[in-house]
This record gives structure tokens, sequence and C-alpha cells, in this order.
């Protein structure tokens, strides 16, 4: 008998790859979430092992507040062309331009990120879509499943969660209805980075250290942008920062740090006292069950 | 160590040294126990004294308890994230929640005490390797412990520990803990679990989870973490044969690999090697193992639970659901199911009524055609009848109560007999924990009926009509 026993990073690389298999088997089209942000990015490492020497045997869908920051849309599309991938654009500014959903007092896409994304799932046909969330990110987030239920509205009811038994993912559903599957459910922040580092993985530049104009609101630096930012009363001034998230610009901080390599952001990230999303995330700061309630809904 | 717990925050030693993680290994585990015992006070507690908590984390949960009136930090609110929970103050479905030490990661699943919520008991605690039973020191072993030890021991956790809570409030009196202690062995020897790690402590003031109660100088044991960082993990599935469930094939079809085919699947337990002869079932179909691939290059050897893809040396039919065996092993493989099953539905069973069967990658058609014995988890007995109930094959919609239905209701323990369509491997449960579990479901709305387990060891060795309860030693001395 052997006595190995795998590593935490192993152990959780492999339960990301059998999921993304499971998923490949059991549905007709599968689709991977991709923003750009690190866990997409992880996320899509997993598909290219998994299925490897084959190439990622489904489309990425980018849901596109229209706030973006270039780094990350450089990337994107760099990435998907390197490795042959199909990109479906779910746009927020298509949907204000519709009237499928109004622009928001605020200024912030974030919260309007729901209806395209659902639209998108529905006009496309997904019936399986890859989320890169973390149980350890959010409160709600800690009850989701693997393989999460959405009905034909796109809504999660957390009292109503199928039961999930040992490593057999139960992916049935009704037409209209499709499934949110998490493969990176049981990663830490600090496993995300530990992985990037030993896989070296590249990250969008704005991930490290740099200089960049901001501005302060509610407590959180923001850039500035065609998005709405800064008003009268704010002032610009040039920081030294990193992004601990990626997502819409008008409500993601950046922190102020000096971190410039993975092992660097692994002691800041080690350090922190703050969540990733306490530290950058103003949708989250709205109430107490903010996430649950967005979640709900049909986000991400 | 006071009963408010002092702010104290930041990063653990070990967050700091990256090189350490490299080894370290990882412990899932999951709560179990009776409805306000403080389980998830026990995973706040256990999260806040590793300093696992961050400082945003604590300030939200300070708030919420200040909304609710005020008091001590309420710690089940790390866990408790649910809108509904916190008006309730109980748990309702699984949290997860993470935190490691020099040498181990940690995913914990704190589980709902409400027999209501029993389905997402089972959910947390199927996958874990180690289970935390609370018992409430004032109130003592109650049925819903039992429910929960018993499923504990359908499902083959490997690790029991039972963790005798608010200890703060009988004084940290060592006759009630000896006394709670030995019933529950007593109880969990009669369910064939072997050994059990009994802890004396307080979730609420954190003695004896992480660190060492000046209250209770009668226990020598370990504190609860040091027994969590000592057990040991991942054997029950090295230990088990070779087992291979086909996920998915790989055919690139690409200018690079025209010819390309490996089998994708995770090594659900033993070890493989290439030039193993392997057999797939339920063909029959031999083979030799020529290649193990995985996107970092090859390998010459792959154990559970790694995931990777298998290259066979012949042309076989090979497709998503048959599993590789060793072709030397004797495997049972058939169309008659019998297992134990614990009902997760809101409809009750139906005799005759046409199921999915999931197991392993596989999904087949079956047939219920027996329910044959309950087990009373209360009294550890087993009521048992033979055959088809027809009298009783009750419509799943008929709620009247004068029918004493021998079906399985919610949250029920049974044993039953399925046909299947087609053949499959049938590996016990209780000697292959990680391939003799599979699901029912309901093919209308893919809802999951029960957990299954093949094999019916735990109900045949508590039936008083059994003949099988002689053989076994853990059974014998459990004067049932
Ligand atoms: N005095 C004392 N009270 C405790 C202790 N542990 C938990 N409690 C209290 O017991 C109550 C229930 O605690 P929870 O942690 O919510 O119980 P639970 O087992 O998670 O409950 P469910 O998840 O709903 O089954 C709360 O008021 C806790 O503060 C303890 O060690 N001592
Ligand atoms: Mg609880």
């Amino acid at each position: 008998m052997s006595t190995v026993t795998l590593t935490q990073l192993d152990a959780l690389e492999s339960e990301g790859i059998h999921v993304m298999r499971e998923v490949a088997g059991e549905f007709e089209r599968p689709v991977l979430l991709f923003s750009g942000g690190k866990d997409s990015i992880v996320m899509l490492h997993l598909a290219r092992k998994a299925f490897w020497p084959a190439p990622v045997p489904f489309a990425l869908m980018h849901v596109d507040t229209g706030h973006n920051f270039p780094e990350v849309i450089e990337y994107r599309d760099r990435v998907v062309a390197e490795h042959g991938l199909r990109l479906v654009v779910a746009s927020v500014q298509d949907a204000i331009d519709d009237g499928r959903v109004a622009e928001r007092a605020d200024g912030s896409r974030n919260p309007l990120q729901t209806v395209p994304l659902l639209d998108g799932i529905t006009a496309n046909k997904f019936d399986a879509v890859f989320g890169g969330g973390r149980r350890d990110e959010e409160k709600a987030r800690a009850k989701e499943r693997v393989f999460s239920l959405r009905d034909e509205f796109g809504q999660w009811d957390p009292r109503r969660q199928r039961p999930e038994l040992w490593d057999l993912y139960n992916g049935r559903h009704k037409p209209g209805e499709h499934v949110r599957v998490f493969p990176l459910s049981n990663w830490t922040e600090l496993d995300v980075w530990r992985y990037i580092e030993r896989e070296q993985i590249e990250l969008p530049a704005i991930y490290y250290s740099h200089q960049r104009e901001v501005f302060l609101r509610d407590g959180m630096w923001l850039a500035p942008g065609g998005w709405g930012g800064p008003r009268a009363n704010e002032t610009l001034e040039v920081r030294t920062v990193r992004y601990r998230t990626v997502g819409d610009m008008s409500c993601t901080g950046a922190v102020e740090s000096t971190a410039s390599t993975i092992p660097e952001v692994i002691t800041e990230v080690g350090a922190s006292r703050l969540t990733e999303r306490g530290a950058t995330r103003a949708d989250d700061r709205a109430s107490e069950a903010a996430m649950e309630d967005r979640k709900r809904e049909g986000y991400f | 160590m006071g009963a408010a717990p002092t702010i104290q925050l930041g990063p653990t030693e070990e967050t700091q040294h990256v090189t350490e993680h490299a080894t370290r290994d990882l412990l899932r585990l999951a709560t179990a126990g009776s409805v306000d015992d403080g389980k998830s006070t026990l995973i706040g507690r256990l999260l806040y004294d590793t300093k696992s908590v961050l400082a945003d984390q604590l300030s939200a949960v300070e708030a919420a308890t200040l909304a609710r009136g005020g008091g001590e930090v309420d710690l089940a609110l790390l866990t408790d994230g649910l809108r509904a929970e916190r008006e309730q103050g109980i748990t309702i479905d699984v949290a997860y929640r993470y935190f490691s030490t020099a040498t181990r990661a940690f995913v914990l699943a704190d589980t709902p005490g409400h027999v209501q919520y029993t389905r997402n008991m089972v959910t947390g605690a199927s996958t874990a390797e180690l289970a935390i039973v609370l018992v409430d020191a004032r109130k003592g072993v109650l049925e819903q412990t039992r429910r929960h030890a018993t499923i504990t021991a359908l499902l083959r956790v490997p690790h029991v520990v039972l963790a005798v809570n608010k200890m703060d409030l009988v004084d940290f009196d060592e006759a009630t803990f000896r006394a709670i202690a030995d019933e529950f062995t007593g109880y969990a020897l009669s369910l064939g679990i072997p050994d059990v790690t009994a802890v004396p402590l307080s979730a609420l003031a954190g003695d004896n989870v992480v660190d060492r109660s000046t209250r209770t100088p009668w226990y020598d044991g370990p504190t609860l973490l040091e027994h969590l960082e000592s057990v040991p993990v991942g054997r029950d599935a090295l230990s088990e044969p070779f087992r291979f469930p086909v996920q998915v094939v790989i055919r690139p079809r690409t200018a690079e690999h025209p010819d390309y085919r490996g089998y994708a699947g995770r090594v659900a337990s033993g070890v493989v090697s290439v030039g193993d002869e392997v057999t797939v079932l339920p063909s029959g179909k031999r083979s030799t193992v020529v290649g193990i691939d995985t996107f970092d290059g090859p390998l010459t050897e792959a154990h559970a639970p790694q995931s990777v893809t298998l290259r066979l040396a012949d042309d076989v039919d090979v497709a998503r659901g048959d599993v590789l065996v060793p072709t030397a092993a004797t495997v049972d493989i058939g169309s008659d199911l019998e297992g134990t099953v614990c009902w997760l539905a809101e409809k009750r069973s139906v005799l005759g009524a046409r199921l999915l069967v999931r197991v392993g990658t596989r999904t087949v058609r079956a047939l219920l055609r027996e329910v044959n014995a309950r087990l009373d988890v209360d009294t550890l007995t087993v009521e048992a009848w033979d055959g088809v109930d027809t009298l009783h094959a009750v419509d799943a919609t008929d709620t009247s109560s004068d029918i004493p239905p021998r079906a399985l209701t919610l949250n029920a323990i049974g044993r039953v007999k399925i046909r299947l369509a087609e053949p499959i491997v049938l590996d016990e449960y209780s000697t292959h924990r990680r391939t003799g579990g599979f699901l029912l479901v309901d093919p209308a709305d893919g809802t999951t009926l029960a957990a299954g387990m093949i094999g019916a060891t735990l109900l045949d060795r508590l039936a008083p009509t059994s003949t099988a309860q002689d053989d076994d030693d853990w059974f014998a001395g459990a004067g049932i």
C-alpha cells in the first residue's frame, strides 16, 4: 500500500479538474464565466489541464459592464486568441440601450450585470455555467453547493438546495433551468495565489503594485474613468496601489501596496486583516445580506 | 480565558511562511449533533482562536450581534450567514469555512442540527474524513445526536470526535463528562464506530478548543485542535483497491494529436501504474495501461484522489460511466442492487417507481422493487418485513395517516432492493467508501431522492432476525 498523501494544492487542483470533467460529461452546452480576474484565470488554467491534449471544450463568457480596466480587456483578448477559445460577450451597455436595465443614479453597473448574464445564458442555451466563486469570499457564498441549480428565472433559493453527496454531482435540470458550477469552491484567496505561484500563471498587471491616479470614496481608492468619477468634491492623487479583485471599475477599490511579485503578494495577503471583498468591494458593504440578495436574483 | 473574545487579529504565524505550506495536507471535517448544541459556535471559536477571522468579518459579526440585542459576540454568526438563519438563530444549510495551521489545511462543514434539515447534514458529512459530534453537557445524548451518529456510521466517516460542549454550564464536572462519553461511546460501538475521542469543552468560552483549559484539570487528553492536527488523513482511499470511473474520453483529433485517445477521470481509490492489467466494467474487456498522462507530463503511477488521463494498449470500447479495475481482482457486477438508503426528499418512496441510479460516473434507469426494512435510530432496532409489500404500494402524494406505509419518508433510513436496466459495479460501501455510494434521482424533475450505500451491513447487523451478526465482533458486544 502506498502512503502518499496529496498536498493541499494538489488535492484542490484534482477536485477542480474532476468537477470540470463532470460538467463536460453531463452537459450539452457549458460555458465558463471569464472576467479576467484571478479566479476565472485559475479556472481556465484548470480547464486546460482537465482536457489536455484536447482543447478546452467550451466557450468563455464575459459579462462586460463597459467600465473595464483596459489591462484586463487586453489580457482577455490575448488569452482567447492564444488558446483558440470562443468568447461570448454579454454587454451591460447593450442591455441599457435596449431598455432591459436602467443606469443607476450612483453610476455603478455591478448590480446591472445579472440581466445580461441571464439573457446571455438563455440566448446561447447554456446549461452549465462555471463561476469562479469561492466559499471563503463571503458568508452567503459559504452556503453554496458545487453544482447549484438555478430555476428558469436564474434564481438561487438557499433553502431549497439539493443535497450534494460525495462527489456524485447531480446536474439534472428541466429545460430552461441551468446549473452554476463552482470548481474553486474550496479554495481560499491564499490558495489561489499559491497556485498562481506554483503554476507561474500570468495575471493582468493591475494585480501587482503600480502607480495610479485614484481618488477616495467611501474609504476606497477608486480609479477615474468614463463611469462617473471623480465628482467635483473628490480629488485625484497618485498612489502606489494594486488590485486584490477585478470587477466593475465603479465599485472595485485598489489597495495601497508595494507588492510587485507573486511572493510579495502572498506575504501581503497572508498578513492582511481584511477579506478581499471587505477591502475592495463597495457592493458588499451595502447591507448585511447584499450578496445573498444579489445571488438570489441570479448574480454570479 | 474569558468568556468574551478579546480582540486579537491578524495573520497566523504560518501564513508568513510560504514555504511550509508545500507539504501541508487537507482534512475535511463536519460538525454534527442536535439543534443548539453549539456546532456553529464551535466552528466560530476554532476560526477565532486560530486567528483566522479577519477584521471586517469580525466587525460584521459584532454589528449583527448588536442588532440582535447585543451581548457577547456571537461567534455562530461567522457561519450562520443566511438572512433566515440569523433571524431564527439556527443553522439551515451547510456552511463551509477554511483555516490552516502550520501542518494542515482544514475544510470545515458546519451542518444544521434541526431535524428538518438533516439532508444538509448528510451533505456535509458525506465528504468528511472526521465528524465532530457535539452534545450539550446539560442535555446529554438526544435523539438527534443518535440520528447524526447513525448517519456518520452509515457514511463511514473514518474519525469521530465527541465534543461534550457547554461544560461551563455544568461547572466543568468530570462525572457529567464521563457519563456522556460512556453513553455515546457505547452507542457508537453498536453502530460499528470503533474509536471515539471525547473532549470536554466550552465553545463559547474556548476551553479545550485551541487552548488547553485550566478548568478541566482532570482531563489529560488533547485539545480539539491538537486532535484535528494529528489524525491521519487520506488513508482509506489509498487502502481500497484501484477503481477508476471514466469521466470523459479525450480525443483531440488535432494536427498535433490526430490519434490520441485517453480516458480522463479521478482515481477513486487505490493506485495504478503503467503496465497494470485492467478490466473495463461492466463490459469485461481487458487491456493494459500504457500511459498515465497529465498536462504537466506523464506519470508512472497515480493514486487516489489524483485526476489523470489513462491510455490503454488496445482499442477497446470505453465510455463515460465505465469503471477500470485491476484485472486480477474479483469485482461484483450486476443489475440487482441491494442497499441502504437515507431518504432525503419530501416525497416518500413509492414501490415500483421508475428512478435513476447514479453511481460513480454512471446513471442507469432503475425500478424500486422493495423497501424491506427501516431503522429506528433512537432504539437502533430494525423493523424488517419480507418481500414486496403490494398492500402498501402507496401513492407519493397520499399523506393520509391511516395507512401505515412501509415506505421511506424524509430522513428515514431503510433497506431497499432496486432493479437496474444495465449492470453496474457493485462495490459494497462498507469496504469501498469512494465507489459504493449512489444517488436515487427522480427522472421527472431531477430531485435527489436518497443517498444510498451498496450493501446493508449496518442494518443486517442490527436486525434481530439477521444471521449475519455473529461473524462480526464490533456488534457482538453491543447487546442488540
Ligand atoms: N454557555 C454556553 N453556551 C454555548 C456554548 N456553545 C454554544 N452556546 C450557546 O448555545 C446556543 C446555540 O449555539 P449554536 O452554535 O447556534 O448551536 P448549533 O449547534 O450550531 O445550532 P443549529 O446549527 O441550529 O443546530 C447559542 O446561544 C450559543 O451561544 C458553550 O460552550 N457554553
Ligand atoms: Mg449551527
